[in-house]
């Protein structure tokens, strides 16, 4: 077959061949990129890795039952920073989910194209894009300065600018998944706009609603920027006063993981473990709520 | 309208009783309200550092953005090295970070992997995301700078009047910082460049298939090119990222009030000096931070409104592909 011999030897043949070059290019690339690709994820399972070994070093219940050591000592644990995240996030929470979601509403519900509901929306997009630390400026200029102390308030004041956005765009996204002929078939039965978003849209929408509002704790819970100077840290137990220092996982991290002590280091690495160990917990929980087969 | 008696159907139909008009009026302002207050959050943010940088605006005015001493006892105050960090490390960050992310967005919308594989490496690269920062911060100490020291050694040895290896690394320094900040806007790049990705029509895709295109071919002469423009998108918003990101840079920059070229001296940026400084920071450094955040704040949005742009022109641009 004079044909097929002349086109083969132009390297253009039918049949797969590693020695046409660019059968071989292609190969060479594929494997490249999927070895860069894994090399890309290398750092996380070292993280994981190194948290599971180092931060399990310490894993027991008296490391959430006390107080931070002092420099030095030995013995102590974590839990005034875990009790004081827990706190820095329901003020936070406290603060920015009713507004996140009754901006949300108005963005799906009232004014979906009007002019405002446009700078609703670019103002939101600017916040998730704004760097956390911004927050916290914000917080120290707003309540640090006035109240004259670093507070726990503050830091739940700086949290919650980040997690307005967050709750708010996915609320919307969430309310405006709602099929329209639910809307219509409430109003159609006499229900006012306020009771058919009340009891129709909302509980309809709140897996969605849920889940953007687990994205955002997990956001805040990590976040460390914001409550370097605006809740700053505490050696003792949240006492209920929202105008003092509180503690936070973030910034132990942060503080022991520059101290000269090792047994302090250790503590920071425990105290990572418990704090990604919650992050992904939320993220999970996130995905879960969101999978869930719709009824409708 | 005549008595209720007169009207036998009044269980069933009826007007909005007076609570259900007043509730409804309510709850329509209230969400107004609530709305306009995330504009007035946006608007105050950027007020309050105004307000508390202005002393220091008037009293430093451009000079600082140009000087590079930062004394509070002397009540001098440059950002410079701080400016020059910023971009120094995010450049090198942008650079890994733009490679490996648009690499692993092909890896994951053209078809390498089976779908099932697909959607755990997607489900990876978003924990990677989900980590909090200062455990990177945490993570770069320990790990990365140990393990980085020894090839730096060896370079600074071998290359000693080579710009980039002229110092040694003495621990936190550009360059682990640089590696850090990239892993951790990868994720950014990846999300969204693959979203630019996948928003290419699969005609064009397939019509190069059909004319013998080899899968590379199909990606470097119609995927990366149609979908240049919302790469470019991705890569800017991660820089966004990049000059914001602080824990892992205070932690691992050096703090260090100076700019060099070498990848291996301890620099310091924008976010990482507001992080460092602002918790044991007197009336008048206060001022001055203020006005180092308004810079940043400047420099984010800036950066952050162009790739929002660019991304909505990138997609609108596909549009007639469709």
């Amino acid at each position: 077959m004079p044909r097929a011999a002349a086109s083969r030897s132009q390297g253009a043949g039918l049949e797969f061949s590693l020695g046409n070059s660019r059968t071989l290019l292609d190969r060479v690339l594929t494997v490249l990129a999927i070895g860069f690709s894994l090399c890309a994820l290398l750092p996380l399972f070292s993280v994981l890795y190194m948290l599971l070994v180092r931060g399990g070093e310490l894993l027991s219940p008296s490391l959430f039952t006390e107080l931070t050591p002092g420099a030095g000592m030995e013995g102590g644990g974590i839990g005034n920073a875990v009790l004081g995240t827990l706190v820095v996030v329901v003020i936070a929470s406290v603060l920015s989910l009713p507004l996140g979601l009754l901006a949300a509403i108005y963005l799906a519900e009232y004014a979906s194209e009007s002019k405002l509901a446009t700078l609703v929306r670019f103002a939101g997009k600017v916040l998730t894009g704004m760097p956390s630390i911004l927050a916290g400026v914000f917080a120290y200029a707003l309540v640090v300065v006035t109240m004259g102390s670093f507070s726990a308030l503050a830091g739940g004041v700086a949290m919650s600018v980040l997690m307005v956005p967050t709750v708010m765009l996915t609320a919307e996204q969430a309310l405006r998944a709602v099929p329209e002929k639910m809307r219509m078939a409430a109003l159609g039965m006499g229900a006012t706009r306020t009771e058919t978003t009340l009891r129709v849209v909302l509980p309809t929408a709140l897996p969605g609603i849920l889940t953007g509002v687990m994205l955002a704790l997990a956001r805040a819970a990590g976040e460390t920027a914001p409550l370097l100077f605006t809740a700053l840290f505490s050696d003792y137990w949240f006492e209920g006063k929202l105008g003092s220092p509180v503690a936070s996982l973030a910034v132990l991290i942060y503080n022991f993981s520059g101290s000269p002590f090792p047994h302090l280091v250790k503590l920071a690495w425990a105290a990572s473990l418990i704090l990604v160990f919650l992050v992904l917990v939320l993220n999970v929980g996130a995905q879960l709520i969101i999978r869930r087969p719709k009824e409708i | 309208m005549s008595s209720a008696a007169a009207r036998p159907h009044t269980q069933v139909a009826r007007p909005p009783t007076g609570w259900q008009t007043g509730s409804n009026v309510v709850f329509r302002w209230l969400t107004h309200a609530f709305g306009g207050a995330v504009v007035v959050l946006l608007a105050g943010i950027v007020f309050e550092v105004m307000r508390h940088a202005s002393g220091a605006m008037s009293k430093y005015g451009a000079g600082f953005v140009s000087g590079s001493t930062w004394d509070a006892n002397r009540g001098e105050f440059g950002i410079l090295p701080e400016i020059a960090g910023t971009l120094y490390t995010s450049f090198w960050a942008l650079l890994l970070a733009g490679f490996l992310g648009i690499t692993l967005a092909l890896v994951l919308s053209q078809g390498f992997l089976h779908r099932r594989y697909e959607v755990v490496m997607k489900n990876i690269v978003e924990l990677l995301a989900a980590i909090p920062s200062v455990v990177y911060g945490l993570w770069g100490i320990f790990v990365l700078v140990p393990l980085l020291r020894a090839p730096a050694g060896w370079l600074n040895d071998h290359f000693p009047n080579f710009p980039l290896f002229s110092t040694r690394l003495s621990g936190p320094g550009i360059l682990p910082a640089s590696l850090v900040l990239a892993i951790m806007i990868l994720p950014t790049v990846t999300a969204v460049s693959r979203e630019a990705m996948a928003a290419v029509p699969p005609r064009l895709a397939a019509a190069a298939y059909g004319l013998g295109a080899t899968r590379w071919e199909v990606i470097f002469r119609v995927t990366l090119p149609t979908s240049a423009g919302g790469i470019f998108g991705a890569l800017v918003l991660g820089l966004g990222r990049a000059f914001g990101e602080t824990m892992a840079l205070a932690m691992l920059a050096g703090n260090a009030q100076n700019f060099s070229w070498s990848l291996f001296s301890p620099g310091n940026t924008l976010a990482a000096l507001l992080a460092n400084h602002f918790p044991e920071a007197g009336e008048f450094e206060v001022g001055a931070l203020m006005y180092a955040a308004l810079v940043l704040l400047i420099i984010t949005l800036a950066v952050n409104v162009l790739g929002s742009l660019i991304m909505l022109r990138a997609t609108a641009g596909l549009k007639g592909l469709r």
